[in-house]
């Protein structure tokens, strides 16, 4: 790729590290596709963060945005960046070229680590590969409809479909029936059988009323009348993946369009990565771990790497790191397995010493672990795998915010709260569930949105802005049912860019 | 910096002076907030700009780690910088985040005269100030090597062979020798600019309170900004006065406060000895500004300074500008007495009156705006 016009493969010492790591990594069972390292100065990394790993984007503020802080942040020693990796095939990983040997072979492993979970998660098995190729030739769009139609109108567009892409479906890769694209085409035939209305064949007129009670003619009209309906409303069932919708149903032009397609496009190659912040850290953290400690470490560099280690694992009071809570929690289910500390035997046993010493030497924890790496996301993987025992080790507790003090403060330590609370808040990663229910509510064409209230309030301000990149789009008010501070309410964003609330 | 992101740097920058412009008035009045970074750079804070989505709002509650008992606050609160830490968290403070700005006073000098439209000033007197600028532009028989002229080289070894008579059409074989090196060199060029000097005075009695001295400092930083951009050098003097006036450098002139009377004709005074000892009106562009809360001693003494304006100030200056700071105490004479002696459409002399940090942004444009 060479980004700069310098050559950034590896100098001869550090590929040959390279190969070490990587024959380490093979020999661990790690199965990843073929992974290009590129060494690169600090303020390439920096540019690459800011374009979120990819060298090539489409024109866009934002990441001139990212740059400045990036670069400021390393010019003021607040922060850096160690490793950066991107899910293609064959995967890139960049090292920064001022970084020590020690920290290189660290970030290699690491590295091994992310690609291994990229190429075997479940989650990733949908994300397009070639997301290289897919991010050129976006820019090569954009850029190209910048020209037609100029940069303030293409990048404002941009702005509008950004501010949606968080509404979109995470199921949506895995459902294969959404996936096939055009609408069901309706049967002239079914149509016309449907007016009969199950009726049987009957040719003396006599027995019609046994043959075809009335009462139950009426209650297959009836059915037939609500299922006629149903396919009546727009969009048919209530429609997670808002970017979609008005992709298909928005008075937009060509252009933007294929905008909106891009970065709905671009939304759902992100997804997974979100889906398995906490697995896919603590996956890398434990194999650069593993194979620094067992086998890649010279005794000369033992102090940095426990150096550097520790201060990506640090937790700081109150916050909870989620390189550390994946690191352990896969330490945690590998120690439970490997001493069979699982099942109903295990559960059932109320004796604490028992449990504490239990040991039925079964050294299934290896295999679990890669299991559980193929198999979940941040969701099952905490709902299935934290234990009170963790949540006790680890000093967990959940917190509220005081509305009389102004601060957050601790509630408890209680197990089952405790996973509520991180279970909630890795639900639809962090955002809110929102979907369309209606694209013509009171049939006055406007969009009804509904948020799925699990806890959270929205933020109305930024509800506000959001609704009207879809009214800029839709071109007619847009509404949303939500609950705030407990009450149902129902906020409108109007033709006259108004924002009203009813109840 | 890879091209993309130099690009979209430059947008992001492009999209910041819009903020700033857009909220000129608000960044005018708080100029206190910038930091100074080296002589010519400030850094402005600002609101993080964002894409709007649908978040939670804040003050949810979540899992946090650590010690401490049921009631406890949760430790880091009040430092919105921090990441919540929790991944269902991320970003969900983005909003919180501020922006650093870096921006070079000339960039600040350029956004605040677009915004505010001021005209450029049309400098007056001879360009005395010197500055010498060294192109390379020229040729010279001696030099290192990384500047040797290639082609000039060979030109003057070929016409040294052909005046010798050593050169062959037939086997054209040009041999530079040390004589025939030629290398780029520079030339200077002398550029005659203006020199421009402003001449700050302040009224330090007791009547002129800290908001209004924080409104002067603001408007001087501006002024001192925009005249920078139009002037190569730029000089300022400060004279601070009650009944008696002096000289004071800039870091005193801000701090000063005394508590005896007024009498604004002793810092005309001064202005004019400062302007007759080192300023020739003919070589220097020269900008007096005088703020005060418009209370004078007495009526004899502002005649000493209209007189002084007029027979002698208003001849050697630019423009003459008096900023009345509205305090609680000052009456606010001496605003109207020069109002009725100049009127409002004066050339010689702008006045303006702050009533308070809003009419900031309305005083800077009153006296920029003429171009003088």
């Amino acid at each position: 790729m060479g980004a700069s016009g310098q050559s950034t493969a590896l100098p001869p010492e550090l590929a040959k590290l390279q190969e070490e790591i990587r024959a380490y990594a093979e020999k661990s069972g790690l199965d990843f596709f073929e992974t290009i390292f590129e060494m690169v100065p600090s303020d390439t990394i920096n540019s690459l963060a800011a374009q979120e790993g990819f060298p090539v984007r489409y024109p866009h503020w934002r990441f001139g945005m990212n740059y400045d802080q990036y670069s400021k942040g390393y010019e003021w020693g607040l922060q850096k960046i160690y490793e950066m990796v991107i899910n293609t095939k064959p995967a890139y990983a960049y090292l920064m070229s001022s970084n020590s040997h020690v920290d290189q072979k660290t970030v290699m492993a690491h590295v091994y680590g992310h690609v291994d979970f990229f190429k075997n998660n479940y989650w990733f098995s949908k994300t397009n590969r070639k997301m290289l190729d897919s991010m050129a030739n976006h820019a090569v769009r954009v850029r190209r409809y910048m020209d037609t139609h100029g940069q303030d109108e293409v990048e404002n567009f941009i702005d509008l479909c950004l501010s949606l892409d968080n509404l979109i479906d995470p199921h949506m890769p895995f459902n294969t029936a959404a996936n096939k694209t055009g609408a069901k085409e309706s049967d002239p035939e079914v149509e016309v059988k449907a007016q009969e209305v199950g009726r049987l064949k009957n040719d003396r007129g006599y027995m019609e009323k046994f043959i075809n009670p009335p009462e139950f003619i009426e209650a297959q009209k009836k059915k037939m009348a609500s299922n006629a309906k149903q396919e009546q409303k727009f969009p048919n069932h209530p429609e997670r993946d808002v970017m979609h919708f008005l992709m298909e149903n928005a008075p937009i032009q060509d252009w933007q369009q294929d905008v909106l397609r891009m970065i709905r496009e671009e939304a759902y190659y992100f997804l997974p990565q979100m889906q398995t912040k906490i697995m896919n850290e603590g996956w890398a953290s434990y194999w650069h771990s593993e194979i620094m400690t067992k086998k890649a470490l010279r005794d000369n560099e033992i102090i940095d790497f426990a150096d550097h280690h520790a201060g990506v694992m640090a937790m700081q009071p109150g916050k909870v790191n989620p390189y550390k809570v994946g690191i352990e929690l896969f330490r945690d289910i590998e120690d439970r397995w490997n001493r069979g500390r699982f099942g109903k035997e295990y559960e059932d046993c109320t004796d604490l010493k028992e449990r504490q010493h239990w040991d039925k030497k079964l050294g299934l924890g290896r295999k679990k672990i890669f299991e559980v790496r193929k198999v979940c996301n941040d969701v099952t993987f905490i709902d299935q795998y934290l234990t009170p025992e963790f949540v006790d080790r680890f000093k967990l507790y959940t917190y509220e915010y005081n509305k009389r003090t102004g601060q957050h403060e601790i509630v408890d330590r209680n197990f089952k709260n405790v996973k509520e609370r991180i279970l909630s808040g890795l639900t639809n990663q962090g955002q809110p569930t929102i979907s369309i229910v209606d694209g013509n509510f009171e049939n006055r064409g406007e969009i009804l949105l509904s948020h799925k209230h699990l806890g959270g309030d929205l933020d109305m301000k930024y509800a506000r802005e959001t609704m009207r990149s879809i009214f800029i789009m839709w071109t007619r008010p847009v509404h949303i049912e939500t609950e705030l501070e407990g009450r149902k309410r129902l906020f409108t964003y109007n033709q006259n860019h108004e924002f009203v609330a009813k109840d | 910096m890879i091209g993309g992101v130099k690009r979209d740097h430059a947008r992001f920058r492009q999209i910041i002076r819009g903020k700033i412009k857009q909220d000129l008035k608000k960044y005018i009045q708080h100029s206190e907030m910038f930091g100074r970074k080296g002589k010519d750079v400030v850094s402005i804070p600002m609101p993080q700009i964002d894409i709007p989505r649908f978040r939670f709002g804040s003050n949810q509650g979540g899992v946090g780690q650590g010690e401490g008992e049921a009631g406890d606050p949760v430790p880091g609160q009040g430092n919105p910088g921090d990441e919540p830490g929790e991944g269902q968290q991320a970003g969900q403070n983005a909003g919180e985040h501020g922006l650093e700005v870096e921006f070079t006073l000339e960039e600040l000098a350029e956004i605040l005269g677009e915004e505010l439209e001021l005209p450029k000033i049309e400098p007056r007197g001879q360009k005395t100030l010197k500055s010498k600028v060294d192109r390379y532009t020229s040729i010279s028989a001696e030099g290192p090597n990384s500047l040797r002229h290639f082609k000039r080289t060979f030109k003057e070894a070929l016409k040294r062979q052909i005046a010798s008579g050593l050169y062959d059409p037939d086997n054209p074989m040009i041999l530079p020798i040390k004589k025939d090196m030629r290398y780029r060199s520079w030339k200077s060029d002398v550029k005659h600019e203006n020199a421009a000097v402003i001449i700050y005075m302040m009224d330090v009695s007791g009547s002129m309170g800290d908001e209004q001295k924080e409104i002067v400092r603001t408007e001087t930083f501006w002024i001192n900004t925009w005249l920078k951009s139009q002037y190569k050098g730029v000089e300022a003097r400060y004279i601070i006065h009650d009944a008696t006036a002096k000289e004071v450098d800039e870091e005193t002139f801000f701090r000063t406060r005394e508590s005896g009377g007024t009498l604004i004709s002793s810092a005309y005074k001064l202005c004019e000895s400062i302007i007759n000892a080192d300023y020739p009106p003919s070589d220097w562009n020269i900008y007096p500004f005088h703020f005060s809360d418009g209370d004078n001693w007495s009526t004899e003494d502002t005649k000493v300074c209209i007189d002084l304006m007029k027979n002698s100030l208003l001849s050697k200056v630019n423009v003459f500008c008096y900023g009345q700071v509205d305090s609680r105490y000052g009456s606010g004479q001496f605003y109207k007495d020069l109002l009725e002696v100049f009127g409002p459409e004066a050339e010689e002399v702008i006045l303006s009156r702050i009533e308070n940090k809003d009419g900031i942004l309305q005083s800077i444009k009153d006296f920029l705006g003429k171009g003088k």
